[in-house]
């Protein structure tokens, strides 16, 4: 698999740290995270994940990949799609 | 069907073209006490308790595939029970336990073979964690001893002792380990399950739920029709989340793909599993003579079943790294599977928060030495409504209420596990 890293370029996979599904909202202070932490969609598809480019320029990057194909759509910085 | 030597003579004489078959492939009936979704060698297992011990018959295994297709075929049939954490060892002890005794009762050749299971260490803190988990394991009524380097060295003289990173200073050992048939665990319980009335029924895949009037779960809607159910059990390994989705529930699980890996026939050279404790790399030789490896889950969601190429170079480097004489062995095949990791690592049996809708998943690249012990256990809890004494750990909720089971403490991160 290789990564379009949007400050590097195309990249492989091997330079980075995968995280997971970048879906999950942290909840405000007092709410209860057990959802957050530990349930997940989990699609058979596309997937919107975070990934880290810890051998290149340690952005955090967000990645469109599919999980039945491993075909990999695009990827964005993180800080870009920050909520 | 029986086996003698009577009838395989019979069959010889007759070029082997009149075989029966070893179970009844069943056609659907409009419902069922008990289905199980998912006719792997855990959704079988339980099928066969069901019958044997519970003498519940009116059960079907649904299966979208054939029997024993999924993981059940691609694992490394490798059998243990060298677990250190209280919610876990009484459950892999009691499957270890009917593991020695599945070939009596199912009466079918497992091949079950004890030869051993040795885990290396490299380091003095790593040889400490496994004094710590092998006195765990003997306070639990577990076989378990911790070798030197000798002690190693007699077990295994081919390794490489002296490698210059990492380099062996003992094991943990437990010898009632080993490898079993993986096909004829699943042949064996559908035999029996199919002989006890159970229906078997291959090439149905599950797409739904049907619910009644209170949301509890009333049937199992498939791509052969719709099948009432009175419970339904989820046995599906890779493929929990997707078939949970369909009741509205989500789990603490991801999918990942595992790849293993099978070398030529050689002349038997490793005498049992052996464990690689610096890198991921773990090794058996099958009867056949292939050695059967492999290592880590390739770290990223995926439901391909095939993984990428860093890891089958990773595995390779940790086996020439342990024992460098195995690099001439040309590679036969290797595969993947799609595993259920959960969040802490460790599985769940358990009610699922919807009347009627009963959990056997998150397995995790560890299920098939499970299976006798899961079918048992997933078989207690479908008939009783209570957890088998030594699963009440595997609890859907320990992730809300934080009483995890992390073996090996990576937190929630499930590609670390």
């Amino acid at each position: 698999m290789r990564i379009p890293c949007p400050f590097c370029g195309s990249r492989d996979a091997q330079e980075f740290v995968y995280r997971g599904d970048a879906a999950p909202v942290r909840p405000a202070f007092g709410e209860s995270f057990d959802a957050y932490v530990y349930l997940r969609d989990n699609p058979a598809g596309v997937i919107a994940e975070h990934w880290y480019h810890a051998q290149g320029c340690r952005n955090w990057l967000v990645v469109t990949r599919d999980t039945v194909t491993h075909d990999i759509s695009g990827a964005g910085l993180a800080k870009d799609s920050a909520r | 069907m029986r086996f003698s030597l009577f009838n395989l003579a019979a069959n010889a004489l007759k070029g082997h073209r009149d075989w029966g078959r070893t179970w009844r492939d069943a056609a659907p009936r409009d419902h069922y006490d008990i289905v199980i979704i998912g006719g792997g060698g855990h959704g079988l297992a339980t099928a066969y308790y069901l019958a044997k011990v519970h003498g519940i018959t009116n059960v079907a295994v649904i299966e979208k595939g054939w029997i024993g297709g999924g993981n059940a075929g691609r694992n490394t049939t490798i059998i243990r029970s060298n677990y250190g954490l209280d919610g876990n060892t009484p459950f892999y002890e009691w499957s270890m336990k009917l593991w020695e005794g599945l070939e009596q009762d199912f009466n079918y050749n497992a091949m079950v073979s004890q030869r051993g299971v040795l885990n290396l260490c490299h380091s003095d803190g790593q040889r400490d964690a496994y004094a710590r988990r092998g006195n765990a394991m003997r306070l639990h009524g577990v076989d378990a001893e911790l070798l030197d380097r000798d002690g190693v060295r007699k077990l295994a003289p081919f390794l490489n002792f002296d490698h210059a990173r990492f380099p062996i200073i003992g094991g943990l050992l437990q010898p009632r380990g080993g490898t079993a048939r993986h096909d004829a665990v699943v042949w064996g319980y559908a035999r029996g399950a199919s002989d006890r009335g159970v229906d078997i029924i291959q090439n149905c895949e599950a797409t739904g739920f049907r619910r009644g009037p209170d949301g509890r779960i009333t049937g199992v809607e498939t791509s052969g029709g719709t099948i009432g159910a009175g419970k339904v059990g989820l046995s599906v390994a890779g493929s929990s989340s997707r078939v949970a989705a369909m009741a509205g529930l989500r789990l603490p699980i991801e999918s990942h793909v595992l790849q293993a890996f099978v070398s030529e026939a050689l002349k038997p050279v490793i005498p049992g599993v052996i464990t690689f404790g610096a890198g991921h790399f773990y090794i058996s030789q099958s009867d056949k003579g292939g050695l059967v490896f492999g290592g880590d889950i390739d770290g990223y969601n995926s439901y391909a079943a095939r993984g990428n190429l860093p890891v089958v170079e990773d595995v390779c480097e940790g086996g020439m790294a342990l024992m460098p004489m195995i690099g001439r062995a040309r590679l036969l095949r290797s595969w993947g599977g799609i595993v259920d990791m959960t969040m802490d690592g460790s599985p769940i049996i358990d009610k699922a928060p919807i009347d009627g809708l009963y959990l056997n998943a998150g397995w995790c690249y560890g299920g098939f030495k499970a299976t006798p012990g899961a079918g048992w256990c997933f078989a207690h809890l479908l008939a009783t409504d209570q957890p088998h004494k030594t699963a009440t750990a595997y609890r859907l909720d320990r992730f809300v209420t934080g009483r995890l089971i992390d073996e090996k403490g990576q937190g929630a991160q499930p590609n670390l596990h």
